[in-house]
Protein backbone atom coordinates (compact mmCIF):
# COMPACT_ATOMS: atom_id res chain seq x y z
CA UNK A 1 0.00 0.00 0.00
CA UNK A 2 1.05 3.39 -0.89
CA UNK A 3 1.02 4.54 2.56
CA UNK A 4 2.30 7.47 4.59
CA UNK A 5 4.26 5.27 6.70
CA UNK A 6 6.54 5.09 3.55
CA UNK A 7 8.50 7.57 4.12
CA UNK A 8 11.79 7.69 2.33
CA UNK A 9 12.48 10.24 0.56
CA UNK A 10 9.82 13.21 1.61
CA UNK A 11 10.20 16.61 2.25
CA UNK A 12 9.01 19.12 4.80
CA UNK A 13 9.18 17.01 8.36
CA UNK A 14 12.64 19.54 9.29
CA UNK A 15 15.44 18.21 11.28
CA UNK A 16 15.96 15.24 13.21
CA UNK A 17 14.88 16.29 16.97
CA UNK A 18 17.30 15.24 19.42
CA UNK A 19 17.01 14.83 22.82
CA UNK A 20 19.50 15.24 25.44
CA UNK A 21 18.27 13.14 27.94
CA UNK A 22 16.67 10.79 25.81
CA UNK A 23 13.97 9.17 27.73
CA UNK A 24 13.10 5.81 27.12
CA UNK A 25 9.77 5.91 27.70
CA UNK A 26 7.77 9.44 27.78
CA UNK A 27 4.86 8.68 29.71
CA UNK A 28 3.95 5.06 31.97
CA UNK A 29 1.24 4.35 29.54
CA UNK A 30 3.60 4.10 26.65
CA UNK A 31 5.79 1.50 28.98
CA UNK A 32 2.85 -0.81 29.00
CA UNK A 33 1.96 -0.16 25.78
CA UNK A 34 5.01 -1.54 24.56
CA UNK A 35 4.66 -4.55 26.94
CA UNK A 36 0.86 -5.27 26.13
CA UNK A 37 2.03 -5.80 22.36
CA UNK A 38 4.82 -7.85 22.86
CA UNK A 39 2.40 -9.88 25.23
CA UNK A 40 -0.57 -10.06 22.96
CA UNK A 41 1.95 -10.29 19.52
CA UNK A 42 3.10 -13.93 21.90
CA UNK A 43 -0.53 -15.30 21.78
CA UNK A 44 0.12 -15.90 17.93
CA UNK A 45 -3.46 -14.59 17.45
CA UNK A 46 -1.03 -12.43 14.66
CA UNK A 47 1.73 -12.74 13.01
CA UNK A 48 4.61 -9.27 12.96
CA UNK A 49 3.54 -8.61 9.62
CA UNK A 50 -0.37 -8.42 10.17
CA UNK A 51 1.14 -6.37 13.27
CA UNK A 52 2.79 -4.19 10.88
CA UNK A 53 -0.13 -4.12 8.21
CA UNK A 54 -2.42 -2.86 11.26
CA UNK A 55 0.15 0.32 11.81
CA UNK A 56 0.38 1.34 8.21
CA UNK A 57 -2.99 1.39 7.19
CA UNK A 58 -4.71 3.57 9.51
CA UNK A 59 -6.35 6.49 8.44
CA UNK A 60 -2.88 8.71 7.10
CA UNK A 61 -3.73 11.49 9.17
CA UNK A 62 -4.22 9.60 12.12
CA UNK A 63 -0.85 7.53 11.48
CA UNK A 64 0.96 11.18 10.98
CA UNK A 65 -0.69 12.95 13.63
CA UNK A 66 0.27 10.08 16.47
CA UNK A 67 3.25 9.17 18.63
CA UNK A 68 4.92 5.99 18.12
CA UNK A 69 2.90 4.32 21.08
CA UNK A 70 0.03 5.49 20.30
CA UNK A 71 0.00 4.10 16.64
CA UNK A 72 1.16 0.65 18.44
CA UNK A 73 -2.66 0.66 20.87
CA UNK A 74 -4.52 1.81 17.88
CA UNK A 75 -3.60 -0.89 16.05
CA UNK A 76 -3.51 -3.64 18.86
CA UNK A 77 -6.78 -2.41 19.63
CA UNK A 78 -7.79 -3.17 15.81
CA UNK A 79 -6.81 -6.25 15.30
CA UNK A 80 -8.06 -7.37 18.85
CA UNK A 81 -11.50 -5.92 17.20
CA UNK A 82 -10.92 -7.86 13.59
CA UNK A 83 -10.36 -10.95 15.37
CA UNK A 84 -13.27 -11.31 17.74
CA UNK A 85 -11.08 -10.66 21.08
CA UNK A 86 -12.75 -7.22 22.41
CA UNK A 87 -15.71 -5.75 21.41
CA UNK A 88 -16.74 -2.05 20.13
CA UNK A 89 -18.16 -1.73 23.44
CA UNK A 90 -15.53 -2.91 25.04
CA UNK A 91 -13.06 -0.79 23.03
CA UNK A 92 -15.41 2.36 23.81
CA UNK A 93 -15.52 2.01 27.38
CA UNK A 94 -11.82 1.59 27.17
CA UNK A 95 -11.68 4.96 25.10
CA UNK A 96 -13.21 6.23 28.37
CA UNK A 97 -10.61 4.92 30.42
CA UNK A 98 -13.11 2.19 32.26
CA UNK A 99 -13.83 -1.44 31.67
CA UNK A 100 -16.91 -2.98 31.98
CA UNK A 101 -16.86 -6.48 33.27
CA UNK A 102 -14.62 -8.37 30.75
CA UNK A 103 -16.77 -10.41 28.77
CA UNK A 104 -14.46 -14.15 28.63
CA UNK A 105 -12.39 -14.06 25.10
CA UNK A 106 -11.74 -17.24 22.84
CA UNK A 107 -8.75 -19.36 24.97
CA UNK A 108 -5.36 -17.94 23.68
CA UNK A 109 -1.83 -19.48 24.49
CA UNK A 110 -0.91 -16.89 27.38
CA UNK A 111 2.59 -15.81 27.79
CA UNK A 112 3.55 -16.43 31.26
CA UNK A 113 6.30 -13.89 33.27
CA UNK A 114 8.66 -17.36 33.82
CA UNK A 115 8.23 -17.81 29.82
CA UNK A 116 9.79 -14.18 28.96
CA UNK A 117 13.27 -14.64 28.55
CA UNK A 118 13.02 -17.36 26.82
CA UNK A 119 10.89 -16.20 24.67
CA UNK A 120 12.63 -13.34 23.45
CA UNK A 121 16.20 -14.83 23.42
CA UNK A 122 14.48 -17.69 21.01
CA UNK A 123 12.63 -14.75 18.56
CA UNK A 124 10.74 -15.20 15.69
CA UNK A 125 13.26 -16.33 12.91
CA UNK A 126 11.46 -16.53 9.61
CA UNK A 127 14.20 -17.87 7.63
CA UNK A 128 12.88 -21.20 5.34
CA UNK A 129 14.27 -23.86 3.66
CA UNK A 130 14.51 -22.53 0.10
CA UNK A 131 12.37 -24.42 -2.69
CA UNK A 132 14.59 -23.68 -5.99
CA UNK A 133 17.97 -22.16 -6.44
CA UNK A 134 18.59 -18.04 -5.56
CA UNK A 135 17.17 -16.33 -8.65
CA UNK A 136 20.03 -13.67 -8.23
CA UNK A 137 23.71 -13.88 -7.11
CA UNK A 138 25.98 -11.39 -5.66
CA UNK A 139 26.89 -8.44 -8.22
CA UNK A 140 23.87 -9.42 -10.75
CA UNK A 141 22.03 -6.21 -11.68
CA UNK A 142 18.35 -6.11 -10.94
CA UNK A 143 15.22 -3.64 -11.49
CA UNK A 144 12.86 -2.96 -8.38
CA UNK A 145 9.83 -3.84 -10.55
CA UNK A 146 6.63 -0.95 -10.43
CA UNK A 147 4.72 -2.51 -8.04
CA UNK A 148 1.92 -0.62 -6.36
CA UNK A 149 0.07 -3.54 -4.22
CA UNK A 150 -3.03 -2.34 -2.61
CA UNK A 151 -2.20 -4.72 0.67
CA UNK A 152 0.96 -4.95 2.68
CA UNK A 153 4.77 -4.46 1.31
CA UNK A 154 8.13 -3.84 1.70
CA UNK A 155 8.96 -2.57 -1.14
CA UNK A 156 9.69 0.98 -0.46
CA UNK A 157 8.61 3.99 -3.55
CA UNK A 158 11.64 5.20 -3.75
CA UNK A 159 13.30 2.66 -5.51
CA UNK A 160 10.64 0.85 -7.37
CA UNK A 161 11.52 1.39 -10.83
CA UNK A 162 15.30 1.78 -10.11
CA UNK A 163 18.20 -0.25 -11.07
CA UNK A 164 20.33 -1.70 -8.53
CA UNK A 165 22.78 -4.62 -7.79
CA UNK A 166 22.57 -7.33 -5.81
CA UNK A 167 24.95 -6.72 -2.51
CA UNK A 168 23.75 -9.44 -0.49
CA UNK A 169 22.00 -13.15 -0.70
CA UNK A 170 20.06 -13.69 2.71
CA UNK A 171 18.35 -17.25 1.65
CA UNK A 172 14.79 -17.56 1.45
CA UNK A 173 12.46 -15.75 4.16
CA UNK A 174 9.19 -15.50 4.74
CA UNK A 175 7.74 -13.14 2.01
CA UNK A 176 6.18 -10.13 4.14
CA UNK A 177 3.12 -9.38 1.91
CA UNK A 178 1.84 -12.88 2.01
CA UNK A 179 2.75 -13.48 5.50
CA UNK A 180 0.22 -10.27 5.87
CA UNK A 181 -2.45 -12.05 4.79
CA UNK A 182 -1.87 -14.84 6.39
CA UNK A 183 0.00 -16.88 3.94
CA UNK A 184 3.77 -18.69 4.72
CA UNK A 185 5.45 -17.84 1.52
CA UNK A 186 9.33 -18.40 1.37
CA UNK A 187 10.74 -16.26 -1.21
CA UNK A 188 14.77 -15.28 -1.35
CA UNK A 189 15.61 -12.55 -0.25
CA UNK A 190 18.44 -9.86 -1.33
CA UNK A 191 20.20 -6.58 -0.43
CA UNK A 192 19.79 -4.53 -3.04
CA UNK A 193 22.04 -1.19 -3.99
CA UNK A 194 21.33 1.88 -5.82
CA UNK A 195 23.35 4.62 -6.60
CA UNK A 196 22.20 7.89 -4.70
CA UNK A 197 22.26 9.70 -7.64
CA UNK A 198 20.14 7.46 -9.87
CA UNK A 199 17.89 7.24 -7.19
CA UNK A 200 17.67 11.35 -6.50
CA UNK A 201 18.96 12.30 -9.65
CA UNK A 202 20.58 16.31 -8.52
CA UNK A 203 19.66 15.41 -5.14
CA UNK A 204 21.42 12.58 -4.88
CA UNK A 205 25.04 12.46 -3.62
CA UNK A 206 26.94 10.83 -6.61
CA UNK A 207 29.45 9.44 -4.12
CA UNK A 208 26.70 7.76 -2.07
CA UNK A 209 24.62 4.30 -2.11
CA UNK A 210 21.41 3.59 -0.49
CA UNK A 211 20.28 -0.07 -0.32
CA UNK A 212 17.14 -1.82 1.17
CA UNK A 213 16.18 -5.55 1.41
CA UNK A 214 14.06 -7.18 -1.52
CA UNK A 215 12.34 -10.40 -1.64
CA UNK A 216 12.83 -11.88 -5.49
CA UNK A 217 9.62 -11.36 -6.51
CA UNK A 218 9.88 -7.59 -6.09
CA UNK A 219 12.67 -7.74 -8.09
CA UNK A 220 13.63 -8.54 -12.19
CA UNK A 221 16.94 -8.59 -13.61
CA UNK A 222 18.39 -5.92 -15.68
CA UNK B 1 3.14 11.28 35.31
CA UNK B 2 2.63 11.31 38.79
CA UNK B 3 -0.38 9.11 39.81
CA UNK B 4 -2.70 10.59 42.42
CA UNK B 5 -1.45 14.24 41.47
CA UNK B 6 -4.42 15.27 39.42
CA UNK B 7 -3.78 19.46 39.59
CA UNK B 8 -2.41 19.58 35.61
CA UNK B 9 -4.17 22.28 33.50
CA UNK B 10 -1.72 21.89 30.64
CA UNK B 11 -3.49 20.32 27.44
CA UNK B 12 -0.76 18.62 26.63
CA UNK B 13 -0.25 17.01 30.20
CA UNK B 14 -4.13 16.26 30.09
CA UNK B 15 -3.78 14.37 26.36
CA UNK B 16 -0.85 12.28 28.37
CA UNK B 17 -3.69 11.19 31.23
CA UNK B 18 -6.32 10.53 28.60
CA UNK B 19 -3.58 7.84 27.04
CA UNK B 20 -2.71 6.94 31.03
CA UNK B 21 -6.11 5.79 31.52
CA UNK B 22 -7.41 4.70 27.94
CA UNK B 23 -3.71 1.91 28.44
CA UNK B 24 -4.40 1.43 31.79
CA UNK B 25 -8.06 0.42 31.47
CA UNK B 26 -6.96 -1.88 28.47
CA UNK B 27 -4.33 -3.85 30.06
CA UNK B 28 -7.32 -4.55 33.01
CA UNK B 29 -9.60 -5.54 29.76
CA UNK B 30 -6.70 -7.99 28.48
CA UNK B 31 -6.29 -9.34 31.84
CA UNK B 32 -9.38 -10.05 32.75
CA UNK B 33 -10.48 -11.98 29.50
CA UNK B 34 -7.52 -14.16 30.72
CA UNK B 35 -5.14 -12.76 27.22
CA UNK B 36 -2.76 -11.27 29.31
CA UNK B 37 -0.25 -11.87 32.73
CA UNK B 38 0.45 -8.37 33.96
CA UNK B 39 4.11 -10.03 35.92
CA UNK B 40 4.86 -11.23 31.94
CA UNK B 41 4.11 -7.50 30.71
CA UNK B 42 5.92 -6.08 34.05
CA UNK B 43 9.07 -8.74 32.76
CA UNK B 44 8.96 -7.48 28.98
CA UNK B 45 9.21 -3.86 30.27
CA UNK B 46 11.76 -4.17 33.01
CA UNK B 47 13.85 -6.35 30.10
CA UNK B 48 14.25 -3.43 27.51
CA UNK B 49 14.47 -0.28 30.35
CA UNK B 50 17.16 -2.22 32.27
CA UNK B 51 18.81 -5.30 30.93
CA UNK B 52 18.66 -4.91 27.10
CA UNK B 53 20.80 -2.20 25.46
CA UNK B 54 23.70 -0.56 23.52
CA UNK B 55 26.02 -1.96 25.87
CA UNK B 56 25.28 -5.30 24.45
CA UNK B 57 26.23 -3.94 21.08
CA UNK B 58 29.34 -2.16 22.66
CA UNK B 59 30.90 -5.70 23.68
CA UNK B 60 30.46 -6.71 20.05
CA UNK B 61 32.03 -4.07 18.74
CA UNK B 62 35.08 -4.06 21.54
CA UNK B 63 35.45 -7.59 20.83
CA UNK B 64 35.77 -7.12 17.39
CA UNK B 65 38.27 -4.91 17.12
CA UNK B 66 40.43 -6.71 20.15
CA UNK B 67 39.88 -10.01 18.15
CA UNK B 68 40.69 -10.78 14.98
CA UNK B 69 38.99 -14.07 14.50
CA UNK B 70 35.93 -12.87 16.19
CA UNK B 71 35.42 -9.76 13.69
CA UNK B 72 35.53 -12.30 10.98
CA UNK B 73 33.46 -14.29 12.89
CA UNK B 74 31.25 -11.18 13.08
CA UNK B 75 31.50 -10.80 9.22
CA UNK B 76 30.63 -13.99 7.84
CA UNK B 77 27.34 -14.99 10.51
CA UNK B 78 26.74 -12.22 12.94
CA UNK B 79 24.11 -13.53 14.05
CA UNK B 80 25.88 -16.89 15.21
CA UNK B 81 28.81 -14.46 16.46
CA UNK B 82 26.34 -12.68 18.52
CA UNK B 83 25.35 -15.10 19.91
CA UNK B 84 28.57 -16.23 21.25
CA UNK B 85 28.58 -13.41 23.29
CA UNK B 86 24.50 -14.27 24.79
CA UNK B 87 22.38 -12.45 22.60
CA UNK B 88 19.65 -12.97 20.37
CA UNK B 89 16.40 -13.40 19.74
CA UNK B 90 13.53 -10.56 18.89
CA UNK B 91 14.28 -8.24 16.31
CA UNK B 92 17.49 -9.62 15.79
CA UNK B 93 16.81 -13.34 14.52
CA UNK B 94 18.56 -12.69 11.14
CA UNK B 95 22.04 -9.95 12.09
CA UNK B 96 24.48 -8.31 9.54
CA UNK B 97 27.53 -6.40 10.49
CA UNK B 98 28.68 -3.30 8.98
CA UNK B 99 32.36 -2.34 8.97
CA UNK B 100 32.91 1.33 8.94
CA UNK B 101 36.18 1.61 6.87
CA UNK B 102 38.47 4.92 5.37
CA UNK B 103 36.40 4.67 2.49
CA UNK B 104 32.59 3.73 3.51
CA UNK B 105 30.76 4.69 6.47
CA UNK B 106 27.01 2.95 6.77
CA UNK B 107 24.35 4.26 8.15
CA UNK B 108 21.07 2.31 9.42
CA UNK B 109 17.56 3.53 8.85
CA UNK B 110 14.01 1.97 8.22
CA UNK B 111 12.19 4.47 6.19
CA UNK B 112 8.94 2.18 6.51
CA UNK B 113 8.64 1.87 10.65
CA UNK B 114 11.40 1.26 12.92
CA UNK B 115 13.38 -2.02 12.23
CA UNK B 116 15.91 -2.07 14.81
CA UNK B 117 18.64 -4.73 16.29
CA UNK B 118 16.89 -4.89 19.65
CA UNK B 119 19.17 -7.84 21.05
CA UNK B 120 22.30 -5.15 20.88
CA UNK B 121 21.00 -2.05 20.80
CA UNK B 122 17.80 -2.10 22.56
CA UNK B 123 14.60 -0.38 21.58
CA UNK B 124 15.30 2.87 19.40
CA UNK B 125 15.51 6.33 20.38
CA UNK B 126 12.27 8.55 19.65
CA UNK B 127 14.48 10.34 16.48
CA UNK B 128 15.45 6.77 15.00
CA UNK B 129 11.31 6.28 14.88
CA UNK B 130 10.09 9.74 13.87
CA UNK B 131 9.49 10.93 10.13
CA UNK B 132 12.74 13.41 9.38
CA UNK B 133 14.79 10.67 10.69
CA UNK B 134 13.13 7.69 8.38
CA UNK B 135 12.50 10.66 5.35
CA UNK B 136 15.44 12.46 5.34
CA UNK B 137 18.82 9.51 6.51
CA UNK B 138 17.88 8.22 2.42
CA UNK B 139 18.23 11.24 0.33
CA UNK B 140 20.40 13.33 2.39
CA UNK B 141 22.38 11.14 5.03
CA UNK B 142 25.23 13.81 4.96
CA UNK B 143 23.29 16.46 5.78
CA UNK B 144 21.54 14.35 8.50
CA UNK B 145 24.91 13.14 9.96
CA UNK B 146 25.88 17.27 9.98
CA UNK B 147 23.24 17.83 12.45
CA UNK B 148 24.55 14.87 14.39
CA UNK B 149 27.60 16.74 14.21
CA UNK B 150 29.64 14.22 11.79
CA UNK B 151 31.02 15.40 9.38
CA UNK B 152 32.57 12.67 6.74
CA UNK B 153 35.71 13.36 5.12
CA UNK B 154 35.38 14.08 0.84
CA UNK B 155 36.65 10.65 0.17
CA UNK B 156 33.97 8.34 2.07
CA UNK B 157 31.36 7.42 0.50
CA UNK B 158 28.35 6.88 2.44
CA UNK B 159 26.05 3.86 2.20
CA UNK B 160 22.64 4.04 4.08
CA UNK B 161 21.13 0.41 4.72
CA UNK B 162 17.19 0.89 4.82
CA UNK B 163 16.37 -2.14 6.49
CA UNK B 164 13.24 -3.23 5.12
CA UNK B 165 13.07 -7.02 6.03
CA UNK B 166 14.17 -8.55 8.69
CA UNK B 167 17.30 -8.78 8.48
CA UNK B 168 19.31 -6.40 11.03
CA UNK B 169 21.71 -4.44 11.23
CA UNK B 170 24.99 -3.68 13.65
CA UNK B 171 27.79 -1.36 12.34
CA UNK B 172 31.01 -1.55 13.62
CA UNK B 173 32.67 1.46 14.18
CA UNK B 174 36.24 2.17 13.26
CA UNK B 175 38.27 1.78 15.91
CA UNK B 176 40.11 4.98 17.30
CA UNK B 177 43.82 5.48 16.85
CA UNK B 178 45.47 5.44 20.19
CA UNK B 179 44.03 2.36 22.05
CA UNK B 180 46.74 -0.56 21.46
CA UNK B 181 46.65 -2.77 24.28
CA UNK B 182 43.26 -1.68 25.57
CA UNK B 183 40.94 -4.09 26.36
CA UNK B 184 37.80 -5.24 25.68
CA UNK B 185 36.27 -3.63 29.16
CA UNK B 186 37.81 -0.26 28.17
CA UNK B 187 37.46 -0.27 24.71
CA UNK B 188 33.95 -0.87 24.96
CA UNK B 189 33.90 2.64 26.38
CA UNK B 190 34.19 4.44 23.50
CA UNK B 191 31.55 2.57 21.13
CA UNK B 192 28.24 4.61 21.62
CA UNK B 193 24.80 3.73 20.34
CA UNK B 194 24.51 6.18 17.38
CA UNK B 195 28.10 4.82 16.11
CA UNK B 196 26.33 1.17 15.47
CA UNK B 197 23.64 3.43 14.00
CA UNK B 198 26.51 5.17 11.96
CA UNK B 199 24.68 8.35 12.86
CA UNK B 200 27.95 8.99 15.06
CA UNK B 201 31.56 7.38 15.30
CA UNK B 202 33.68 5.77 17.88
CA UNK B 203 34.80 8.03 20.68
CA UNK B 204 37.91 9.30 20.98
CA UNK B 205 40.14 8.25 23.73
Amino acid sequence: MNGVHDMGGLQGFGPVQLETDEPLFHAAWERRALGLTLAMGATGAWNIDQSRAARESLPPAQYLGSSYYAIWIAALERLMRQRGLVTADELAAVHQGTVAAAAAGPALRVLRAGEVDTALARGTPVSRPAAGPAPFAIGDRVRARNLHPPGHTRLPRYVRGHVGTVVGVHGAHLFADAHAEGRDEAQWLFTVEFSAADLWGPQGDPRDRVSVDAWASYLEAA
Amino acid sequence: MSAGHDHDHDSDHSHLGEMDLRVRALETLLVGKGYVDPAAVDRLIETYETRVGPHNGARVVARAWADPAYAQRLADDATAAIAELGYSGRQGEHMVALFNTPDVHHMVVCTLCSCYPWPVLGLPPVWYKSAPYRARAVIEPRAVLAEFGVQMPETTRIVVRDSTAEVRYLVVPMRPAGTDGWDEARLATLVTRDAMIGTGVARQP
